[in-house]
């Protein structure tokens, strides 16, 4: 019994030993991003992994900055809206696809998960033009058009799995009290729907906040830029002398609501992504 | 087409029920509405994803250029091949592109095996009952939310030759002698840049299978613990065969996304021809060297070799997947 007892805290010990492990592999590059942050700049190419003292300079220095702050802002709006138009029209889309039964629903339904595989460079020149035509490009609101191509088709899915998922009787209800569809959504699903809105608009905002093909080649100048262009391109002296400090102030910054967010929301996150992949 | 719905199959309620809004008259008002409904997203998704798409074919077959793509004159195959002089031209015979071809299948095959391996051991850690589950969770999301180009860009520090520390750690514990140029030297960037992407996206893989894991029954495991049949054993017999569905799911999403792979290795290596992925060398033709005719050309390309990789992989996996179903 004794032997027993030994293996099985063996067990426990090397269980917690590989979850440490798991956990310094997955949080230390962030750990040391914000440790170099708040590092003075005679001290940075010096290899520490504690911090000895707390320096804010470089992050005074990146958020005195006019354009960074405008790319936060830049990139919050872009995000903001993308995450309402893909939720606006993907709850519309959502109740046609999950609630009623039309002929060409499949094709519809196959026409987004083929939309969602898109390789986005394999529209890039097509956009392109289609933003230009519309005289938006170099500005955020062509980068907001150009997400929903990944934000509304993951939506649309996600939300159509939720929808299936409520119960029949709901609807029933409102059609015999004579409720036309629209009403039907607003009064009677979107009040449901509001724990799985919030797990998809939550993933949208993450998308679109961290894109960067599209907000690479459809912006140009300084203000218009959204955070990861931004940070991609803050750029020393030369190209061999980047500005470790500053950047990974500025990556710090970008990153901790993200990494709040997901504490936060940990539960809804898991559960959107897996219903947009295992249950489709 | 409402209409021959509505009489070919009046039975066929939409979100069935048994009484009243069977009615042809709500049915046919209830379809109608769900096409309105539709149209705002099909005509977004058109006009993003449709249109796009077919213009960057048509400007594959021309030679338009990225200040005007209005005037673009059609020239045929001349992007793709061409004889001319003597000697053939053009994409197909760009041996930069077919290196580009290569590392972007060898990135993705690489990265998304060491992914699903370690995501798998993650989720079965992850599985297991200990005190402070849901922290750990969450944390091991973290790199998940990090934006590819902050990710990138912390390894990249991490990595540098001079003052990383990872080379420092490595040298610390007498594996290597002299720092390790990762991002620069030309054998080992492709793995510093798969390192990064494995990084970043085990804890996709590691919910998805967790998800899969805990929709397992229970009694097969206590059974397997009465009969005393080794914990290995029982994974190999038991967990994989039952979660191989999950397992290529989530293949398939990462694989997606790593055959389009362009942020992490634009930020991490730049235009390197070592590292160029498809992506890169589309994107690098269209806009930094303006050529949208050849640039969506090789964005084509990169389509339909993605699209016949996805289609092989479906056939492939199409009993597991219930595709066809």
């Amino acid at each position: 019994m004794n032997q027993y007892q030994l293996m099985k805290l063996l067990k426990r010990v090397g269980l917690y030993a590989l979850i440490a492990v798991v956990l310094v592999y997955a949080v230390f590059p962030f750990y040391y991003a914000v440790i170099t942050s708040l590092k003075p700049s005679s001290d940075l190419f010096q290899v520490d992994f504690w911090l000895s003292s707390v320096n804010f300079n470089n992050y005074v220095q990146i958020l005195s900055q006019g354009s960074f702050l405008r790319a936060i802002m830049n990139s919050i709006i872009v995000a903001l809206s993308v995450v309402f138009i893909a939720l606006l029209l993907g709850i519309t889309a959502a109740y046609a696809l999950g609630r009623v039964r039309f002929r060409g629903r499949t094709t519809v339904l196959l026409t987004i998960l083929g939309v969602s595989m898109f390789p986005q460079v394999a529209v890039l020149s097509g956009l392109f033009e289609v933003i230009r035509t519309l005289n938006l490009y170099n500005n955020p609101a062509g980068l907001v058009l150009s997400y929903t191509i990944f934000t509304l088709p993951f939506t649309v899915w996600v939300l159509t799995t939720f929808m299936r998922q409520l119960p029949q009787e709901l609807e029933e209800a409102a059609i015999m009290d004579g409720a036309t569809p629209w009403v039907t959504i607003t009064r009677v699903f979107l009040p449901l729907m509001w724990p799985a809105m919030a797990t998809t608009g939550l993933l949208a905002f993450i998308a679109a906040w961290n894109e960067f093909l599209f907000a690479l080649t459809f912006t140009l100048t300084d203000d218009q830029r959204t955070v990861p262009v931004a940070i991609a391109l803050i750029s020393g002296g030369s190209q061999h002398e980047l500005p470790w400090g500053p950047i990974m102030a500025a990556s710090v910054t970008v990153t901790v609501p993200l990494v709040i967010l997901v504490m936060i929301f940990q539960r809804r996150i898991v559960s959107g992504l897996t219903a947009g992949a295992v249950k489709g | 087409m409402t209409q021959s719905a509505t009489q070919g199959a009046p039975r066929e309620g939409g979100a069935a029920s048994t009484t009243g809004f069977r009615s042809t008259k709500v049915r046919r008002q209830r379809v109608r509405a769900a096409w309105i409904f539709l149209a705002p997203m099909l005509v977004t998704l058109v006009l993003v994803a449709g249109w796009p798409l077919l213009r960057t074919f048509y400007f594959s077959f021309t030679d338009a250029s990225l200040s005007d793509t209005g005037r673009a004159a059609l020239i045929g195959f001349e992007n793709y091949l061409v004889y001319d002089d003597g000697a053939w031209y053009g994409l197909l015979t760009d041996p930069v592109w077919w290196q580009s071809v290569w590392n972007t299948f060898y990135f993705s095959i690489v990265s998304v095996s060491l992914e699903v391996f370690f995501g798998i051991i993650v989720a079965l850690l992850l599985n297991a009952e200990f005190k402070g589950r849901m922290l750990v969770r969450a944390a091991v999301l973290i790199p998940w939310a990090i934006p590819t180009i902050v990710s990138a860009k912390m390894w990249a520090w991490m990595l540098n030759d001079q003052f990383g520390i990872i080379n420092h750690i490595l040298m610390g514990l007498g594996l290597i002698d002299t720092p390790l140029a990762w991002t620069a030297n030309a054998n080992l960037s492709m793995w510093a840049v798969i390192m990064v992407d494995v990084w970043k996206t085990i804890p996709f893989v590691a919910l998805l299978v967790l998800a899969g894991l805990q929709m397992l029954p229970k009694d097969c495991y206590e059974a397997a613990e009465v009969d005393g049949i080794s914990p290995i054993k029982v994974f190999f017999r038991v967990t994989l065969p039952l979660i191989t569905p999950t397992l290529l799911v989530a293949v398939i999403f990462r694989l997606l996304d790593a055959l389009r792979v362009f942020d992490v290795i634009y930020v991490l290596t730049s235009n390197s021809t070592n590292t160029m992925t498809m992506s890169i060398y589309a994107r690098q033709q269209l806009v930094e060297f303006q050529d949208v005719g050849y640039g969506s050309a090789a964005s084509t390309m990169l389509f339909f070799i993605i699209a016949l990789a996805v289609v092989i992989y479906l056939y492939l996996g199409r009993r597991q997947l219930g595709v066809g179903q």
